[in-house]
């Protein structure tokens, strides 16, 4: 499997998102607070992964700007989930950065100016359980 | 011991390219009581037809297995094959190795193992078929519709003209249905009022409809050519007979404040009421919870100003027994309650609306006689968007997973023709994909971008905030251009899901007609019986089937009519010969089976028996071959095995048993 595919498996796996079920409606872009912030916008999120052209994704800045807030999740007619997409490819970046996981008692000692916190939100999302 | 023939078919590739059809006939052949076994590419052609004629009259056979598609794809094709052949049609059994083995399997040894159990099994159960006589059963010639909408006046009007007597069920007071909300009609905006009034005449005035309106069907029994129905007729609490239809009673009555369900709610009626002025039958009725003289005993000011003296608070609902041949589901449609999505701000103001409730805003009868303007300030709007897909095409829970199919072109109709009555206003439509497939839809559609300038936007709209200041403030998306648009606009109209009326599952129910999960009924097949539900007698016509606009329901109503006619023109039908009957000799008379059959065909009768020698009378269960359906839940029911369902017997299905798991 190429690089591009492994990653765009990755993200698939992570995120429980199938870009293939997209129709392409777009409601996931009207309904962003971030939008006007982002460069690859969240419809966009979809097709890239769908594309396997991750590496372009990853390098984006709207990885930083999501919000987390999940109205893309809430609103999206066909279940994909663009927000969830994003947040993988989040983790996609932080894992290779050598992070992997954290437990939750060790989150407080590396918070800093520098953490974006856009993925603590997230991260708190995913493991409120 | 039979002289049993099996055919394999290959169906082209359908069978072959997954079962070796080869190896099957090879090792069916050597079978107890298989005597010839061969394969042909499709058994179900002519040719292949003849060879089951040749091996019949060569081998003498005197049992056949067809090893083939569905049996409720060419049981009956096998049968008749047989039959000319000289076989009793019932001597016949197929293996569905296509359905049940090749389309449902990949690996070629696994479905050319199963091919051969299944082909096993059917020549286990031949070996103890016997042959069967159907008998035959009357035809009712008259033929019940249910809903009185476009759909059910239009396949009465056909089944009428064909000179069969056909009575129309109607749950609300008046024929008509969605057809009568509406303003224009595309794509040729001609006014729906206007070509549907004169079919609501032609219906109520034919001397072959009967039509029951405000009147639901509440019991059902009976088979194909012999249904007999039980008709609730809702208390009017109006004489019709003497009934003028003059209004003053509405014109009167002092409950006002009732919304109109007619106007969808945008406006009021009074307790006494018909839905709207070109109300067939033009006779009104009394909605009880509204009215003062039932609520508190008082007022009775309609009965004292009727001329006519038809008002009478003391009627009661009414049951109309009837029996009917052919029975036609026409029961519509309804838009989703769109409870579940808040963002587009529906229940939050009165200015976002469906396209329904647009369709009595410009109906020069509607709320706003006619006028388009905001409902909440009677301001007529400079700004108005559209939304399409609302709850159409959702795969979560909210909406529904199907294309509502109407939306597209009524939404180019009505942006058309705000723009042509009102040019200073602006018209954008957000959509997802516009959808025209229909003689003269593209064009239509094309004119009201290019003449009507209205502007379409690819993308959907993320929510819709009501303001402070009277506006809604529209968040969507541009996708063609990359971009977030924000609007304000004046109105905002959903294109709202259409979902089949919520009473067609009881009815579904009672018919024993089968029904999808969105709801919509089954046909017997979704290409070549698309108007017959898989129930013998029950027809499908309109939205009940599945989203249809005008011209194509019309088209599948008459479809419908010509299934109905074609059926009660028929003097006697021939009906299944495989129906239970009971060993007299084992049966003793528990009532087991007579309380688990869902047709009451099982009676008792005191029976004189010869028991080994030993006569004496016994209370017996006597089946009505007419009535049973053969569904064998009585022989599952019967605690000493008497009850037995012929050409499924307890024998034949064990022995099919046994020669799965040898």
């Amino acid at each position: 499997m190429s690089h591009a595919k492994n990653q765009a498996e990755r993200i698939r796996e992570i995120s429980g998102v199938n870009p293939l079920k997209c129709m392409k409606c777009g409601k996931c872009s009207a309904t962003c607070p971030a939008f006007n912030e982002m460069d690859i916008k969240p419809h966009q999120f979809v097709s890239y992964v769908a594309n396997e052209n991750i590496e372009e994704l990853v390098k984006s800045d709207s990885l930083w700007k999501c919000l987390s807030c999940f109205a893309c999740v809430e609103r999206c007619p066909r279940d994909v989930k663009p927000g969830k997409i994003i947040d993988a490819a989040r983790q996609l970046v932080v894992r290779e950065r050598g992070g992997n996981y954290l437990s939750a008692d060790e989150i407080p000692e590396l918070l800093d100016e520098d953490t974006p916190q856009q993925l603590l939100v997230s991260a708190y999302r995913r493991y409120k359980r | 011991m039979q002289r049993i023939g099996v055919f394999v078919c290959h169906c082209g590739s359908n069978i072959a390219a997954t079962v070796d059809v080869k190896k099957v006939v090879e090792v069916i052949a050597s079978e107890p009581g298989v005597v010839h076994a061969e394969d042909y590419q499709y058994m179900c052609s002519e040719a292949g037809q003849e060879k089951i004629a040749i091996a019949v009259r060569e081998k003498k056979l005197t049992g056949i297995v067809v090893c083939s598609c569905s049996p409720r794809m060419h049981e009956a094709t096998f049968r008749k094959a047989a039959e000319r052949a000289g076989i009793n049609p019932y001597m016949v059994e197929i293996a569905n190795i296509r359905e049940h083995c090749s389309w449902i399997h990949k690996d070629i040894n696994e479905a050319t193992e199963k091919a051969v159990i299944l082909a096993r099994a059917a020549v286990a159960k031949v070996n103890l078929n016997t042959p069967l006589t159907p008998g035959e059963s009357r035809v009712t010639k008259r033929a019940l519709v249910i809903g009185g909408g476009i759909a059910g006046i239009q396949t009465a009007l056909d089944i009428a003209d064909a000179g069969y007597k056909v009575d129309i069920v109607e749950k609300t007071p008046s024929i008509g249905g969605r057809m009568s909300q509406l303003d224009k009609t595309f794509p040729t905006l001609d006014c729906s009022a206007c070509i549907l009034t004169p079919k609501m005449v032609e219906a109520a005035a034919h001397e072959n409809i009967t039509i029951y309106t405000y009147s639901e069907v509440e019991k059902v029994s009976g088979f194909v050519g012999d249904f007999t129905v039980d008709i609730r007729k809702k208390a009017r609490f109006i004489d019709a007979d003497k009934c003028t239809g003059c209004g003053a009673c509405q014109e009167k009555c002092p409950s006002k404040k009732t919304p109109s369900e007619f106007n969808r709610g945008l406006g009021t009626r009074t307790a006494i009421y018909t839905p709207f002025a070109q109300a067939i039958p033009n006779v009104p009725v009394i909605d009880t919870e509204a009215c003062i003289k039932f609520k508190t005993g008082k007022c009775g000011l309609c009965q004292k100003i009727c001329a006519a003296g038809a008002v009478d608070y003391t009627q009661k609902d009414e049951i109309v027994t009837e029996k009917y041949g052919a029975i036609v589901v026409a029961t519509g449609f309804d838009t989703i309650s769109l409870d579940k999505y808040d963002e587009y701000a529906y229940n939050q103001s009165p200015d976002v609306i469906t396209s329904l409730e647009l369709e009595r805003v410009m109906n020069a009868a509607g709320p706003t006689h006619g006028h388009l303007e905001r409902l909440s300030d009677g301001k007529a709007p400079k700004e108005i968007v559209f939304i399409q897909c609302v709850g159409s095409r959702c795969s979560d829970d909210r909406g529904k997973p199907y294309c509502s199919k109407i939306c597209c072109m009524y939404t180019a109709k009505h942006a058309m023709l705000i723009r042509d009555k009102y040019p200073d206003v602006n018209v954008t439509v957000f959509y997802i994909d516009v959808r025209t497939p229909g003689k003269n839809f593209d064009e239509f559609y094309r004119r009201a971008v290019e003449q009507y300038g209205v502007n379409y936007v690819k993308g959907q709209v993320g929510k819709v905030i009501p303001q402070p200041n009277g506006k809604l403030l529209v968040q969507g998306s541009d996708l063609l251009d990359n971009k977030q648009i924000l609007k304000e606009a004046d109105m905002v109209v959903l294109a709202t899901a259409i979902e089949p009326n919520k009473d067609v599952r009881k009815i579904a129910t009672m018919l024993t007609a089968s029904i999808d999960t969105n709801n919509f009924l089954t046909e017997a097949h979704a290409k070549l019986r698309p108007v017959e539900s898989p129930t013998a007698g029950i027809f499908l016509s309109g939205v009940v089937q599945g989203p249809k606009d005008i011209p194509e329901t019309v088209s599948q109503a008459g479809a419908a009519a010509v299934k109905v006619v074609g059926l009660l023109a028929k003097d006697k039908l021939m009906t299944n010969p495989c129906t239970a009957k009971a060993d007299e000799l084992l049966c003793n008379g528990c009532s087991s089976c007579a309380n688990v059959c869902p047709y009451g065909a099982i009676s008792y009768e005191d029976t004189l028996v010869n028991d080994h020698g030993i006569r004496e009378t016994r209370r017996i269960a006597i089946v009505n071959s007419a009535l049973c359906q053969g569904c064998g839940a009585c022989t599952v029911a019967c605690p000493s095995g008497a009850m037995d369902l012929q050409g499924f017997s307890n024998r034949q299905i064990l022995s099919e048993v046994d020669a799965i798991c040898r």
